[in-house]
């Protein structure tokens, strides 16, 4: 809106910050992607009112209020369709979606294939910890096969989910992965995600320390920087996303599609269309 | 029964897919309201998604009708495709007059049966004689004649309708219509009383178009939608009206989505609708609950159609009425309208983004198949102004309360991209500020707030339309209110003192308002199309009515016609 006039301020990440206090675990993996979250606003100089973050159901998707932005925590599932509606009405806003791995590939993903399809502008981030952890632990679509759990004894038998790959041949324009314990790394991702126009796709790696303890150790071990520098590529993209571990952390594609953005033609009162009517 | 209205003719025109039994009926009705007729045209197909039987059905009268007639003057079939399934929505009877085709073969066992005359013209043989010539030229060429319209005035519209630049296949059309009527069969068949003079400033508008063009007048600027039966043509109309008028239309992957995009753009500040049939509002229900929660205004027209389940698709019924009012899980005010006849689906879309934007919640309207897809010629509707006003913040104090608690109950919205307004909408119980809270009081004052905003509202007088005097009332909703009107109007004619109250105006109730209109009242007739008396039943839960009460709930898909209408007020009357 008044883009032009602000555009010199400076910002800080505390100007992104709310008083509200996160109902995460201790050292849950979302805390570090809400500090790079917030590095990454104060770096791109947006105003915070500018910005509206919009989010599902799960811990990750407590976010918005935990920011000092426009935000709107919806239904379980369905942040992408908020989001796409808020950015085609309002498309000088920078819209910005969260989920998690339960509420972005499970309940939400019909909505991550046509969102990847559309390419509306939106930075989407979803913090995977391959395990619902707000109803205390039962398998995602992006857990293992053999995850023991309660609900699914000795595992579910499914394979995971791989998202970026379905990001890829679905049409997103962005696909980045990165860790939470990496904060410079998810700045840097959130950053170029927000700025490359079309839809991003940033699967952060977000440890559940509570329900999956080991997570935090074992991806700080052995989570690594792509060995190879970003493509536009999508076919290379593809067989690189085919084949890598799943731990592989940088930009993994960045596309040329321009996005898309639904706008009127003209904008005269309805009553034009009155004659339309007539007898 | 009764015939409560005698200044109509109506006519059905039957045939198989592509034989253009459609454009026929729309050339008929075009045609004449160009020489001052108003009219009705509604349409029946068959279950196929193309071709398949076809009957458009057409109600000419020199007065504004908009409801189907109590019975058929004139049937003309093309061919006897399949007709044998329209048996149960076509009342003919020994009074009606069958133009059939000598070689479609033998007269189906329901036109048979109706005891009407027979008279044959050879639509298919003269067609051929004509180059580029179709029988549904001919048959109208013949239907004018017979009914008394000037061929003239079907040319005139099949000219318009080809448009200036295919003159030969208008001059093969004339010749075809032409030759019609000078083959037209001699028979005794209701004619049209030709108007003297052509009223002034009419529109010819279905009850889908009327709807997206109402919401245009009340401010809507997103549409975001999911193609569905008999619902799709609000969208479709939308789309291309949209953006000329500073909106636009997004096809979401599904109603989920449709309502959620909705939700999202009005949350940006700008008036938004999604419309939608029984089906997609089962999907949309858990997110109305968010609009309601988070106090984003969003209107969802519910263009209702025989359910449960697929139902049928194509159908009219009243049996949302339930999920509207009741759907939501948890205690979620919020509006339902209804538009109470085809025309009225303009006044009650604008009127919907009204209240959505004002009250700052979900507004369900409830629209259906007969009035949604059937097209009237009405007299243009009386300007109305119920603009789209949302309350909203200009200079955010300092510490902005989002869900403030004020006295109406509506708290200033902040619009993204004001500084100083921030907030998060949520779905989560929350405190003034839209913290999340699961705190006993925060949940109470919320709930409080949110009820507030319907009760302290003044609906007006728009909640519903009520006329006539008597001990007898009637008391109906949505698209049953426009036979009943006719049926009041001959009940009155009769001697028989009917007061008709027909609701706009849904949920919440106004059993203050409703106490009004019945005073003096002792027996109350409540009419509507469900099986299980929705709107009675609700009635029952919410309003004081007076201890004789008759209710009559019959379920779809066959339209309420004036005369049965005129029948259940009779039974009424007696004591």
């Amino acid at each position: 809106m008044n883009r032009m006039l602000t555009a010199a301020q400076e910002f800080k990440p505390a100007d992104y910050k709310s008083s509200v206090k996160p109902v995460w675990c201790p050292g849950c993996g979302d805390h570090a992607v809400l500090v790079s979250f917030q590095r990454a606003l104060a770096e791109l100089k947006l105003p915070p009112e500018e910005v509206a973050v919009i989010s599902g159901i799960g811990c990750s998707s407590r976010i918005p209020a935990y920011t000092n932005c426009y935000g709107f925590h919806g239904v379980h599932g369905r942040s992408l369709a908020l989001a796409t509606g808020l950015k085609v009405a309002r498309p000088d806003l920078t819209v910005i979606v969260a989920s998690g791995d339960g509420d972005g590939f499970s309940i939400g993903g019909n909505h991550f294939l046509h969102a990847c399809r559309r390419n509306i502008d939106l930075t989407y981030i979803v913090m995977d910890n391959r395990i619902y952890g707000m109803t205390k632990g039962q398998p995602s679509p992006t857990t293992e096969p053999d995850w023991d759990t309660v609900i699914a004894p000795g595992g579910t038998g499914v394979s995971a989910f791989n998202p970026l790959v379905i990001a890829l041949v679905s049409g997103a324009n962005f696909i980045g992965r990165g860790f939470s314990g990496d904060v410079a790394g998810c700045t840097r991702l959130i950053v170029e995600a927000v700025r490359t126009p079309g839809f991003s796709f940033v699967q952060l790696l977000s440890p559940c320390v509570t329900f999956r303890p080991d997570q935090q150790k074992e991806w700080k071990k052995t989570v690594h920087p792509a060995g190879v520098p970003e493509t536009d590529d999508p076919g290379r993209a593809a067989r690189r996303l085919m084949t890598d571990d799943g731990l592989n952390l940088g930009i993994l594609y960045r596309g040329k599609r321009a996005p898309c953005q639904p706008r009127p033609s003209t904008d005269f009162a309805p009553t034009c269309l009155e004659s339309e009517f007539a007898a | 029964m009764q015939e409560p209205d005698s200044s109509s003719v109506s006519i059905v025109i039957a045939g198989s897919g592509g034989a253009g039994v459609m454009t026929a009926g729309q050339i008929l009705l075009e045609a004449a309201t160009s020489r001052g007729f108003y009219g009705l045209m509604t349409r029946s197909t068959g279950p196929q998604i193309r071709g398949g039987e076809a009957a458009a059905m057409i109600r000419l009268s020199p007065r504004p009708v908009q409801c189907p007639g109590d019975r058929f003057d004139i049937l003309l079939a093309l061919d006897f495709e399949n007709v044998q399934r329209f048996a149960a929505e076509l009342p003919l009877d020994a009074n009606s007059l069958l133009i059939v085709d000598p070689a479609a073969g033998d007269l189906p066992p329901f036109l048979k049966d109706s005891g009407a005359p027979v008279v044959y013209l050879p639509m298919a043989k003269l067609a051929k004689t004509v180059p580029g010539g179709r029988m549904s030229m001919i048959a109208l060429g013949a239907l004018a004649r017979i009914i008394g319209l000037p061929e003239s005035a079907i040319v005139e519209a099949v000219a318009a309708s080809i448009g200036r630049k295919r003159p030969d296949a208008i001059a093969s059309t004339e010749k075809a219509v032409l030759l019609g009527a000078a083959n037209a069969p001699e028979a005794e068949a209701a004619k049209v009383a030709l108007a003297t003079t052509v009223p002034m400033e009419r529109w010819s508008i279905t009850g889908n178009e009327a709807t997206g063009y109402g919401a245009l007048i009340g401010g809507v600027k997103f549409v975001g939608g999911y193609p569905i039966t008999p619902a799709t043509e609000i969208l479709e109309w939308m789309a291309q009206a949209l953006p000329r008028c500073g909106g636009v239309l997004v096809q979401a992957e599904d109603e989920l989505s449709s309502i959620n995009m909705a939700i999202g753009a009005s949350f940006g500040g700008t008036p938004s609708l999604t419309a939608t049939a029984g089906p997609g509002l089962s999907l949309m229900i858990e997110s109305l609950g968010l609009a309601v929660a988070s106090e984003t205004p969003v209107v969802v027209v519910d263009v209702m159609r025989s359910g449960p389940s697929t139902g049928i698709a194509t159908k009219s019924e009243q049996s949302d009425l339930n999920i509207a009012v009741y759907g939501l899980h948890g205690d979620a005010p919020h509006v339902v309208t209804a538009p109470l006849s085809v025309s009225d689906c303009f006044f009650t879309a604008q009127w919907s983004v009204h209240l959505a934007e004002s009250l700052q919640t979900p507004v369900i309207m409830l629209s259906d198949q007969s009035l949604g897809q059937a097209r009237v010629v009405i007299d243009k509707p009386q300007e109305t102004s119920f603009p789209a006003k949302r309350l909203t913040v200009e200079v955010p104090p300092t510490a902005y309360e989002r869900y403030a608690l004020t006295e109406s109950g509506v708290s200033p919205m902040a619009i993204p991209g004001l500084s100083g307004g921030q907030y998060t909408a949520d779905g989560l119980t929350h405190s003034p500020r839209g913290t999340p809270s699961s705190q006993a009081h925060d949940h109470i004052r919320q709930m409080d707030k949110r009820q507030r905003k319907l009760t302290s509202f003044d609906f007006g007088a728009r909640w519903a339309e009520i006329d006539g005097e008597g001990e007898l009332a009637v008391i109906t909703w949505g698209s049953s209110s426009e036979p009943l009107r006719e049926a009041a109007a001959a009940a009155r004619a009769q001697g028989i003192r009917v007061r008709l109250i027909a609701m706009r105006l849904v949920a919440p109730p106004q059993p203050k308002l409703l106490a009004m209109a019945l005073k003096g009242v002792r027996r109350v007739v409540v009419i509507e199309q469900s099986h299980s008396g929705q709107f009675w039943r609700y009635l029952r839960a919410h309003y004081d009515l007076p201890a004789d009460v008759v209710p009559i709930a019959r379920p779809g898909p066959l339209p309420i016609r004036p005369a049965e209408a005129l029948d259940y007020i009779q039974k009424g009357a007696r004591a």
